[in-house]
């Protein structure tokens, strides 16, 4: 049974890696049964970690009084049968509604969050550093980092002004910033791009290890 | 026979031997324990704290002992490290009395209890008195947005810098029309509540007036069943508001599925079938990114790329026409439509960003001159 299951990994595998070739019928089997059976996954999923604990079993335990205060989940449940009202073009205005409570719930959770870690804790540490160069516990090296990260922050910050014009001082400053940008974005491509290598000598490992040593092993 | 300094002897022994094992054996018990339910959260821990013990007494370990009103006491989590001051009780359930015993335990497993705790209950707060900065600093940010967007409403001029990107999103929709080809818009992977998400959908909201305009194709394969009705809405939305809903057409707005790779593969096929003359990525993106986007490339289409996944944007900027980096994201909507709303919106961030500016450069000044009260204010806070 292990086996039948690494050949059809490897069979998948090489159906969706014939992509780079070009279009055909095999990656076309293969793009199709992934989408399909992910979805298939997705809503099986959904019922079971999503329908059934979080609104059908406290509104059956409401109803056959173990837990009245099941009763509660009836809102939020009301709320997202309102995405149902699509189906009809006379109420389909009423979709606006629980979008609007998701999307309005969804800022109002992420914006403290972003501030707090985007803004207080960065702009936190970036100036921390100078209080070491005054207590005088820092190397040569470290200092010369402190001041390229707060001279990195201020270029990359003023390229991200948009209600001024750059032109004259600022011009020059947000290029430089441009800089940094590019230098920062020219390391992660690197870093991700030896990540991908990795994944991509796993696979390869499965085909010739796992799928070949398979074959090998029947003779 | 034995004599009798042999017995006093023996004796004097054994009592220091005994007295020596009971000093070892026997730890002292954990003083000023106090329960109390965890400020600043949901109702569902309580806190139970006590003194440090004295060094030498011989503690190996604290086990926390919970009773539940009359009923029996009973051991709750694993056994503590000897220097341990406080545990955070978070298996309780809202409206429940607790009462709970520390109990100090010796290297030779010997054990002795604290006073019990007096009964206590979680319950959650309203407000959340650690982020009273944060409140203070948002109110500020939307007083200086709301402030803009009347000034905006009240017809005053407010500028915006050009970004190329955008300049190329009339390009797109002119050459996919003049070529008879769709124009394909892909939202990434994230969530109705994502930022970039939500900047995605309000670009597309304008692209789609353009496409109305044009008549040519918008096709857009969503991956979050949500994001898919709010694309719907905004789609058929910006073609009524052109006077186009004849040319609107829901088949072109669809569920993929959710799964992140096999959104991938099947928007793969979808281009490489479909050959786009453009494709919008412009959204929260994934592994995926570089995968979208060397395919589009590969069909020759024009792409247009936005996201503020900082280590997707090095791919984008690789593989796509032109990238919107991080915030130009956000100041698109703005930019492509001139509404005051959006234009005042991008003058007020502005000002957040200067008064980060001017956080930046007192506090360096400050830290320099060994005063540090910006630092701490920042480390209260995060």
């Amino acid at each position: 049974m292990e086996v039948f299951g690494i050949w059809i990994a490897a069979f998948l595998t090489l159906c969706i890696y014939s992509f780079l070739y070009r279009d055909n019928p095999f990656y076309r089997f293969a793009e199709h049964l992934f989408v399909g059976m992910t979805v298939g996954y997705g809503i099986a999923r959904s019922i079971h970690q999503g329908f059934i604990p979080l609104a059908w079993t406290p509104l059956w335990a409401a109803i056959i009084g173990e837990s009245p205060a099941g009763y509660f989940k009836l809102i939020p449940i009301c709320i997202g049968l309102l995405f149902f009202a699509r189906l009809s073009s006379r109420h389909s205005w009423l979709v606006s509604y629980p979008i609007a409570i998701l999307i309005g719930f969804g800022s109002g959770a992420m914006i403290p969050n972003a501030f707090q870690a985007y803004i207080f804790e960065q702009t936190r540490g970036t100036i921390e550093p100078f209080g070491s160069i005054h207590a005088g516990t820092l190397s040569g090296w470290e200092i010369f980092e402190a001041v390229l990260m707060i001279v990195g922050v201020v270029c990359t910050l003023t390229y991200f002004f948009f209600s001024a014009e750059h032109r004259g001082p600022v011009k020059w400053i947000s290029k430089v910033g441009i800089a940094f940008l590019m230098i920062g974005f020219g390391s992660a491509f690197g870093n991700t791009v030896m990540g991908r290598v990795a994944l991509l000598i796993q696979r390869v490992d499965f085909l010739i290890n796992d799928w070949i040593g398979s074959i090998s092993a029947l003779f | 026979m034995i004599k009798t300094t042999q017995w006093v002897a023996i004796c004097l022994v054994l009592c220091l031997s005994v007295g020596t094992a009971f000093s070892q054996g026997e730890p002292v018990a954990p003083s000023n324990v106090t329960a109390v339910d965890t400020p600043n959260d949901d109702g569902s821990s309580i806190t139970i704290k006590w003194d440090a013990a004295a060094e030498d007494t011989g503690i190996s370990g604290y086990q926390i002992l919970r009773r539940i009103a009359d009923g029996e006491l009973e051991p709750i989590g694993d056994l503590l490290p000897a220097g341990t001051t406080a545990y955070v009780d978070s298996a309780i359930e809202g409206g429940t009395a607790y009462t709970y015993v520390v109990r100090a335990v010796s290297e030779t497993d010997a054990t002795v209890d604290s006073e019990q705790t007096p009964a206590v209950e979680g319950t959650g707060e309203w407000f959340h008195t650690g982020k009273t900065a944060i409140f203070i600093v948002m109110l500020l940010f939307s007083a200086a947005i709301v402030w803009n967007i009347y000034d905006a409403r009240s017809g005053k001029d407010i500028f915006v810098r050009r970004i190329p990107g955008l300049e190329a999103v009339d390009e797109a929709i002119g050459r996919a029309t003049e070529m008879g080809r769709s124009i394909l818009y892909v939202l990434g992977l994230g969530g109705v509540s994502g930022a970039a998400t939500i900047a995605g959908m309000t670009i597309l909201g304008q692209v789609a007036r353009r496409t109305a305009d044009y008549e040519t194709a918008l096709r857009v394969p969503c991956n979050d069943p949500i994001v898919l009705n709010v694309v719907r809405e905004m789609v058929k939305t910006a073609y009524l508001d052109e006077g186009r809903p004849d040319a609107y057409n829901e088949d072109n707005i669809f569920f993929l599925t959710e799964s992140q790779f096999a959104y991938a593969a099947g928007v793969d096929g979808m281009i490489i079938r479909e050959k786009p003359a453009a494709i919008f990525l412009q959204g929260t993106f994934y592994a995926e990114s570089l995968i979208l986007a060397e395919t589009g490339n590969s069909v020759g289409a024009i792409q247009i790329a936005g996201t503020t996944s900082e280590s997707q944007l090095p791919f984008f900027i690789a593989a796509c026409d032109y990238t919107l980096i991080g915030e130009e994201l956000f100041a698109a909507t703005a930019y492509l439509s001139k509404d005051p709303m959006f234009l005042g919106s991008i003058r007020g961030q502005d000002w957040g960003k200067l008064l980060i500016f001017a956080a930046l450069i007192l506090g360096v000044l400050l830290e320099l001159s060994g005063i540090n009260w910006i630092t701490t204010l920042l480390q209260r806070v995060s």
